[in-house]
């Protein structure tokens, strides 16, 4: 599991240097408000990109399986405006159920 | 509780902090268990990472491209761009942290999303007593909630079975859905989400994640 500490590693030592740039080097200074702008749609950009590859990804392969199927009631349940927990309880007991009854 | 010029008071932060301290600690439960099922990166590693890191979306981004077959590097640079909001959060949080550098390096690792948002006082202003209490009551649960899950995750057997593989983009829906509050964030989120979908079949696993970062120049588009 060499590959795993390099990441745990690099994240590690990468996300303690991005954490204390500011307090330690720029005191109270601001960004400019462009930069500012394009970090703060990092994070959707991101995680959407996360969602479509965690659910229909397989190595460099789009496919349509169980995971499918929970993050459809995944999003069922955050329109019901439910708790972050049960919203991924629930994707995991439809890709779960999914499979028992071998739809996916 | 009482103060020197250069202590803090960590109480109020801390109690504040409790109700999600519990929803963190459950979090880090299902990071450890993820961590340890098949093709995860090991429970000594998940524990190290939720001790040095720190980052809860950062963590499972990881430790996802990890199990999809994804490179470290893209791994890790998809991991740092996740969190390189950290860098205008840091900054808008450094006024209010005290002591030297050191000690400022030290406090600076206890801020998260939740800990920022606790101590946001309105217009600007942090509580950076209320910052630091919060974020060593986070940072236990989170640390603590990986120890149970990787323990606990071992006797789970098969996480397909269990549907544990569509936790992982399930939490990520989860955690955008709380960003999507502005049309820009939209839109980067659609275009993120298209760029990954173009390129999985075309490139290596992982660098779909990264080439989506670069969505967020949206916001350089001039309306």
């Amino acid at each position: 599991m060499t590959e795993a500490w390099l990441v745990v590693i690099g994240v590690g030592l990468g996300t303690m240097a991005i954490k204390s740039a500011g307090p330690v080097l720029l005191g109270g200074r601001a960004l400019p408000p462009r930069i500012g702008a394009v970090v703060a749609l990092l994070a959707p950009a991101l995680l959407a990109a996360l969602v479509v590859s965690a659910s229909v990804s397989s190595g460099s392969e789009l496919v349509a399986d169980a995971r499918l199927i929970g993050v459809g009631a995944a999003a069922v349940a955050l329109s019901l405006r439910a708790p972050i927990l049960v919203v991924v309880l629930v994707a995991a007991a439809a890709a779960a159920l999914a499979r028992v009854w071998g739809i996916a | 509780m009482s103060e020197t010029p250069t202590g803090l008071s960590f109480r109020p932060g801390a109690v504040t902090a409790l109700p999600l301290a519990l929803i963190v600690g459950l979090f880090g439960v299902s990071f450890g268990v993820l961590s340890v099922s098949s093709g995860g990166i090991g429970a000594v590693q998940a524990v190290v990472m939720s001790a040095s890191t720190f980052a809860g979306s950062a963590q499972f981004a990881a430790a996802s491209i990890v199990a999809t077959g994804g490179q470290p590097i893209t791994a890790i640079a998809a991991a740092l761009l996740l969190n390189a909001r950290y860098v205008p959060i840091g900054i808008s949080i450094a006024r209010f942290l005290p002591g030297g550098r050191l000690r400022r390096f030290v406090l600076a690792q206890l801020v998260v999303d939740e800990s920022w948002a606790l101590a946001a006082k309105g217009s600007g202003e942090f509580d950076g007593h209320r910052l630091v209490g919060a974020g060593v009551v986070l940072w236990l649960a989170w640390v603590a909630g990986t120890v149970i899950g990787v323990i606990g995750g071992e006797a789970l057997g098969d996480p397909a079975r269990l549907g544990l593989d569509a936790a992982f983009p399930a939490l990520f829906l989860g955690l955008l859905a709380r960003q999507l509050r502005s049309r820009p964030a939209v839109a980067a989120a659609l275009l993120g989400a298209a760029i990954t979908v173009a390129l999985t079949p075309i490139t290596p696993p992982g660098v779909p994640i990264i080439a989506a970062s670069a969505a967020a120049l949206i916001a350089l588009v001039r309306r």
